[in-house]
């Protein structure tokens, strides 16, 4: 084993995700305690001008037709033929439909242990993970073999993993990319909404603590009120209660309005990470440990319901509306 | 065509969380346990998977508090089968050891299509899903919000940031991490439940010893920081409403 991290760069129809800067971030930082260098490891096909402005000491490029497109079962092949043969101190993946779909099976596949949700490293490199919906944070032991970890947005920014040289290129072969049990047949787009949430300035934003589909009218005349729009959490739009074009989140959209007034949202870190963005985070919740609050700027241990009242008058009085 | 789906207990993340006195793990005394969220999913999606083509559906949980009431739960939905896994899960138990030790009860049921949620909210060294497929030698695909059978294959909705979909073709028999279903878990009232408690029968399945190696050493468990905690609005109704309002015209909302 060496003391290398490695970085697999996660891209999705020739974009890199923010996340694998966000990586590359923290790879540095786990790094600078092992010795070792930072290695981008990127497969695709045709991307190689994606890490042009990667912060990385190498980029191990592997490039193939089947791998043009992420599926499970070719990158999984891909990526653990190039961990066995080099043996990095630790193998940084996102915590994304894609990275998830890889550490699992190449943790079971290589025998090698895998830490998950890792959100930042501590002063002496030891991974720290969120769990139970960013309630509880955990501090593991760095094993002391080739190490997978996933890895979640919050504790690196995307700017300390970008440089303004190109780092070293190294090609390598891709194994036999045959027989594969998983092929991509098509994407899907995702569809148009009548608003785009993504650039509206103030959002009233809804999880599951709105209990029912009727309740949304209150969040409707409040967001109307406000001159905003309603936007929601995941199971809010699960329930069929909003479009998906409303969900704020990892599958939904980043936003970062001017102001975010959450109701009933706990602030899970799937949800939490596309709204750090907003100018000002004001949360509504009737429990005082939701994680939410952690990340509003302010925040009110309240009822919703029975809020809703007042402050829509008081609104609309401000307005005036009637 | 066989269905397996398989859930977990996790803790209730409305209920207040305590770490033990070591502060190396959640302390289970006080914690009320609830599906995995996602697993109610899965188990949702199996049955809807059943209706739609026709299949033996089989549930499958660790014999821990809570587990009795989501499999009877799941008999009155239309599952087949109802299975117990007895064995070491309080505690350091992680999805290594359980992957591990589930994979002969699995392999004995024969499934085409095994289904688990997504992630789970104590997961710290990756999912489930996964772990299984490997040890299983099926492919994984995770993230999925959908799923038709389609002659030894299955395609499913493979959700990417931002509502992008991926359709993905993948061969049976397979492992899928589903996110959600395609309709939300449906509601079972508590007569039909207590119903099936005198109909359905759970099997037990007696798991081999934890191999928890894979997953992580925890030195310390805490809750984040306060540091940036939100400056709290105290008061009635009227009270939050007067401040929201001066904050509201501060940033030239109003
Ligand atoms: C792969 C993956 C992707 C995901 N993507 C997303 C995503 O894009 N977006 C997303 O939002 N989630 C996403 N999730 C789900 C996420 O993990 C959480 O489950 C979800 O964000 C929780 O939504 P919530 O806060 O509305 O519900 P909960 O976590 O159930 O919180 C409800 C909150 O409402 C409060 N409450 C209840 N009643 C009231 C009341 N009367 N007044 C005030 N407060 C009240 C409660 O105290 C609680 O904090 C994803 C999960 C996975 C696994």
């Amino acid at each position: 084993m060496n003391q290398d991290i490695y970085v697999v760069i996660e891209h999705l129809r020739g974009q890199a995700a923010d996340i694998s800067y966000i990586m590359l971030g923290g790879a540095r930082a786990l790094a600078q305690k092992t010795g070792g260098e930072v290695v981008a490891v990127l497969l695709g096909h045709n991307v190689q001008s994606l890490v042009n402005n990667m912060s990385a000491d190498k980029v191990l490029v592997v490039d193939h037709p089947a791998l043009a497109e992420f599926t499970s079962d070719a990158y999984q092949k891909t990526l653990a033929g190039l961990i066995a043969e080099k043996e990095p101190r630790a193998v940084l993946f996102a915590s994304s439909s894609i990275g998830a779909d890889l550490s699992g099976v190449l943790s079971a596949r290589l025998n090698l242990p895998l830490i998950s949700s890792c959100q930042r490293f501590s002063a002496d490199g030891r991974p720290i993970s969120q769990i139970c919906g960013g309630k509880i944070m955990v501090e593991s032991d760095l094993p002391e073999v080739t190490t997978l970890l996933t890895m979640i947005p919050g504790g690196y920014k995307p700017e300390e993993g970008q440089s303004g040289k190109t780092p070293e290129i190294i090609k390598m072969d891709a194994p036999a990319l045959d027989d594969l049990r998983v092929t991509l047949k098509q994407y899907i787009e995702a569809e148009a909404g009548d608003v785009d949430i993504s650039k509206e300035p103030i959002l009233v934003s809804v999880g599951r603590g709105i209990q029912t589909q009727d309740n949304l009218e209150l969040a409707e005349e409040l967001a109307k009120a406000l001159g905003g729009v309603v936007s929601a959490s995941r199971p809010v739009v699960d329930q069929g209660w909003m479009p998906t074009s409303r969900l704020v989140g990892k599958s939904g959209k980043t936003v970062k309005p001017k102001v975010y007034l959450t109701l009933g949202i706990s602030g899970a870190p799937e949800h939490a990470e596309a709204i750090m963005g907003s100018e000002m985070i004001i949360a509504i919740n009737t429990d005082p440990a939701a994680p939410i609050f952690d990340i509003a700027r302010y925040g009110a241990v309240i009822d919703m319901f029975d809020l809703f009242e007042v402050l829509i008058a008081k609104v609309k009085e401000t307005q005036g509306i009637r | 065509m066989n269905i397996v789906a398989l859930f977990k207990l996790v803790p209730d993340l409305v209920e207040e969380l305590e770490i033990d006195g070591n502060g190396t793990a959640l302390n289970m005394d006080f914690l009320r346990l609830i599906i995995n969220e996602f697993d109610d999913h899965a188990i949702e999606q199996a049955i809807l998977l059943k209706e739609r083509g026709g299949a033996q559906v089989s549930i499958l949980g660790p014999d821990i508090e809570g587990v009795e009431d989501v499999l009877y739960t799941a008999a009155s939905k239309g599952a087949d089968r109802l299975i117990k896994l007895t064995g070491d899960f309080q505690g350091k138990a992680n999805n290594h050891a359980m992957a591990r030790a589930v994979t002969s009860a699995l392999k004995e049921l024969q499934p085409d299509l095994i289904l688990t949620g997504v992630q789970a909210n104590t997961d710290l060294d990756g999912s489930l899903g996964p772990l299984l497929a490997e040890y299983l030698d099926m492919p994984y695909v995770g993230y999925v919000s959908g799923v038709k059978v389609a002659d030894g294959k299955v395609i499913t909705r493979k959700e990417y940031p931002g509502g992008l979909v991926a359709e993905m073709e993948i061969k049976l028999p397979a492992v899928l991490g589903i996110q959600a279903a395609e309709q939300p878990p449906r509601y079972i009232a508590v007569a039909k439940v207590r119903q099936a408690m005198k109909t359905a029968t759970i099997e037990v399945r007696t798991l081999a010893e934890s191999d928890l190696s894979g997953g992580s050493t925890i030195r310390r468990m805490f809750k984040p920081e306060a540091g940036t905690r939100a400056e709290m609005i105290e008061g009635s109704a009227e009270e939050v409403t007067t401040r929201l309002l001066d904050i509201f015209k501060e940033i030239g909302v109003l």
